[in-house]
């Protein structure tokens, strides 16, 4: 079952190889992760995409918190949560068909042409992993992706829930 | 203000260290100057860095105090890896100091570069790269109390050559008080949980206490007898939990297990109520997963709650300390009535009484040849069941564990988790280091004792009079058994064709040597050997290439499927 862990650790050098190493020692799965400093600069919170049954979901969680640099883990798919991930995808958009499609398309998804030259879009697209999949799919379907870059998810609990010190 | 590396020095003073276990070289040359000439710290000289780590190992296991190491950088920190993976797996306090090349050199393959911090970061509890020549004496303060809390582990501490450099002055301060927001261990059990423990005790009419290394580690031995004699229980000990409570004492059956007792394993499958008290549901425990112990209700202690329900699902889960959980379920007991317990649990030790005389642990002695467990016996009577016994890995190490009844906490020395071959002279150095008027004896096997076999040399520098009693079978005895049972007696490389004349080894690194082949020789060699108090003694004792350790475990069978013999099964 597809979890998204949510973790805040110190933001000391080589905190973020100790968790991926977790991951990697013990056999874990990542589907994808994401990094940054908090608001408090001191923190850092990281957000994984695993999958796995119960036990091994419980066991990720323990072991994650073990790790001395480690102040707190969640597991956000255990209650309702907000989640996104951003994806910047390149695509060929050399005629005025293929644009107007692109473009028409990108207002479907709410996404957001952000650079663009004689032969490319660049657009940038937000909402679940889903969406961003349906996206890069309706591209492949007009025109040719030449590259994309996806961000991970990241995700925070609803309501009073919350992940701080 | 003091160099980085006399703060280095004076903060391992200021840590409470005693000794460090190490080997000098190019990026530790400045802390090794500030050594020099000085008391507070003695430091222990070693002939492999390997056994440096070993006997740090060897002086935390028996004292429970911090282990320490110093080595260098590249090489010199790669020696220390499999020391440090030992005390990982069987959760030793140990700090690891490594030098490292000078910070702007990090990263560019300088000479005897590792990333260290990298290297060992799977099997530690904790690292450091320090940055900062002033950050020292905070690093090394946290990596003391990291490693000797919670459950503890080694703690690597990387310093850069240029932070100690003697040339330079920073201030030092070391901090009075050590606190970390991320780092909070449990100690005391929940409430909740110590209430359904109490009551499932007590309900039980099958109980058994299956203690391992966590309850060796919090000192909670008194507390365990209490509880177990309140109990009228059974109480069984993992490899590593061996002398948590007496194994002279009646309510004992024995280690549990891969090569556990009959009665012990019968005890386990049997029991309704299982009280885990700091041990992890190893594999070589457990067996096969899906049978193990159908009936019982599992109550785990354990500190870690991450060893919780790891491999066996367990009832009642109870995280923190062995001692001072097992304190709240005695205050609670205290209340009850438990002068009924007596006679309540009666059928369950009449049963347990049935197993136990089946004396699994018999075996036939020979006019002609020694047998591996009379040497031990003999070692038994020898030392007065009283010695500080570490020991190496294989056959040898299993006979140890079985046929050497360690009544106290501490005095049984072995890797267990990692299983880690030329751990026991080391540790049993370590051990004397630590316990100078002791009786620090290491069992081996001609194997295990080749594999760090160096250290003779560190013996006699520092006069360490450790025993040796090799039990030489000219064969890796356990991967000859394995052979023998699972590969129809196909011998492949499990023997040495060249053994070296270890007396005249021992003699040559100016040690006494005997050798020892007769049965009728074993009680005067014995004697000889234990008289000569300050000198390192070492015995090639020849015994029996065709001995199995028995009992052992059926492989994918329940706990309590055994081999009893090389013919007869449970």
């Amino acid at each position: 079952m597809r979890r998204i862990i949510s973790v805040l650790m110190e933001n000391e050098p080589g905190s973020l190889s100790r968790i991926v190493g977790v991951f990697s020692q013990r056999g874990y799965n990542v589907d994808s992760l994401c990094v940054a400093p908090t608001t408090d600069s001191s923190l850092s919170r990281l957000t994984i995409v695993t999958h796995g049954d119960d036990k091994v979901i419980e066991q990720i969680t323990k072991q994650v918190n073990k790790l001395i640099d480690v102040l707190k883990v969640t597991d956000l798919t255990d209650g309702t949560h907000v989640e996104r991930e951003l994806m910047l995808i390149k695509v060929a958009a050399k005629t005025d068909l293929v644009r107007s499609e692109v473009n028409r398309t990108v207002d479907i998804f709410r996404a957001q042409i952000v650079d663009t030259d004689a032969k490319n879009y660049t657009i940038q697209v937000t909402g679940t992993s889903d969406k961003l999949d349906a996206f890069a799919q309706a591209m492949w379907a007009q025109t040719e992706v030449i590259e994309s870059s996806r961000t991970g998810v990241c995700g925070l609990a609803r309501g009073e829930k919350s992940l701080r010190v | 203000m003091m160099s980085g590396a006399a703060m280095v020095v004076r903060a391992l003073k200021d840590s409470g260290v005693t000794h460090v276990f190490g080997y000098p070289g190019g990026a530790v040359l400045d802390i090794y100057d500030a050594l020099y000439a000085q008391d507070d710290v003695k430091h222990v000289l070693v002939r492999h860095e390997q056994a440096a780590a070993h006997m740090a190992d060897g002086y935390a296991r028996s004292t429970g105090k911090t282990g320490t190491v110093l080595v260098t950088s590249g090489p010199g920190a790669t020696n220390t890896i499999t020391g440090i993976a030992t005390a990982y797996m069987d959760s030793i306090p140990m700090v690891v100091l490594s030098g490292q090349v000078p910070s702007m050199h990090i990263g560019e393959d300088a000479f005897q570069e590792t990333d260290m911090v990298g290297c060992s970061r799977p099997i530690v509890k904790h690292s450091f790269l320090v940055k900062r020549a002033i950050d020292i004496p905070k690093a090394i303060a946290k990596a003391y109390y990291i490693a000797n809390t919670g459950r503890p582990g080694p703690v690597v501490v990387d310093l850069p050559k240029d932070l100690v450099n003697v040339l330079e002055s920073h201030p030092y301060e070391y901090p009075s008080d050590v606190t970390m927001r991320s780092y909070n261990p449990t100690l005391k059990g929940h409430s909740k949980q110590i209430r359904k423990t109490v009551d499932t005790l007590v309900n039980a009419k099958r109980p058994v206490l299956y203690v391992g290394g966590g309850a060796i580690t919090s000192e909670a031995s008194e507390l365990i007898t209490e509880l177990a004699e309140k109990l009228n229980a059974p109480v069984t000990s993992t490899l590593m939990g061996i002398g948590a409570f007496s194994s002279v004492h009646e309510q004992f059956v024995g280690m549990l297990g891969m090569h556990g007792t009959l009665e012990a394993n019968k005890t386990m499958h049997n029991a309704d109520c299982i009280f885990a008290l700091g041990a992890r549901f190893d594999d070589r425990v457990t067996n096969n997963v899906e049978k193990f112990c159908p009936h019982a209700t599992i109550i785990h202690v354990d500190i870690d709650p991450a060893s919780i329900s790891k491999t066996v699902a367990v009832h009642i889960p109870v995280v923190g300390s062995v001692d001072k959980v097992v304190e709240q379920v005695l205050s609670q007991l205290n209340k009850k009535d438990l002068t009924e317990q007596k006679q309540k649990l009666a059928d369950w030790w009449s049963q347990i009484n049935s197993w136990r005389d089946r004396k699994c642990l018999s075996y036939e002695k020979s006019a002609d040849v020694i047998k591996p467990q009379q040497v031990i016996e003999a070692l038994y009577k020898h030392t007065n069941g009283d010695a500080y016994v570490s020991s190496d890995v294989g056959q040898h190490q299993m006979f140890a564990a079985l046929y050497y009844p360690f009544a106290k906490p501490r005095r049984w020395i072995n890797s267990g988790g990692l299983g880690t071959m030329g751990f026991g002279l080391p540790a049993a150095m370590g051990v004397q280091m630590a316990n100078p008027d002791a009786v620090s004896v290491v069992v081996t096997g001609d194997g295990s004792i080749q594999m760090n076999i160096q250290e003779l040399s560190t013996c006699l520098q520092y006069n360490l009079p450790v025993k040796i009693i090799s039990l030489n079978n000219r064969a890796l005895g356990m991967v000859r058994q394995w052979q023998d049972m699972i590969y129809k007696g196909r011998h492949s490389h499990s023997y040495m064709d060249s053994m070296p004349d270890f007396v005249k080894l021992a003699e040559a690194y100016g040690h006494v040597g005997i050798k020892v082949n007769h049965p009728s020789e074993l009680d005067d060699a014995m004697a000889k050997c234990f008289a000569l108090k300050d000198r390192l003694v070492f015995m090639d004792i020849a015994i029996d290439q065709n001995e199995h350790v028995y009992p052992m475990q059926i492989k994918y069978g329940a706990m309590d499927e055994m081999r009893l013999s090389k013919t007869e099964r449970t």
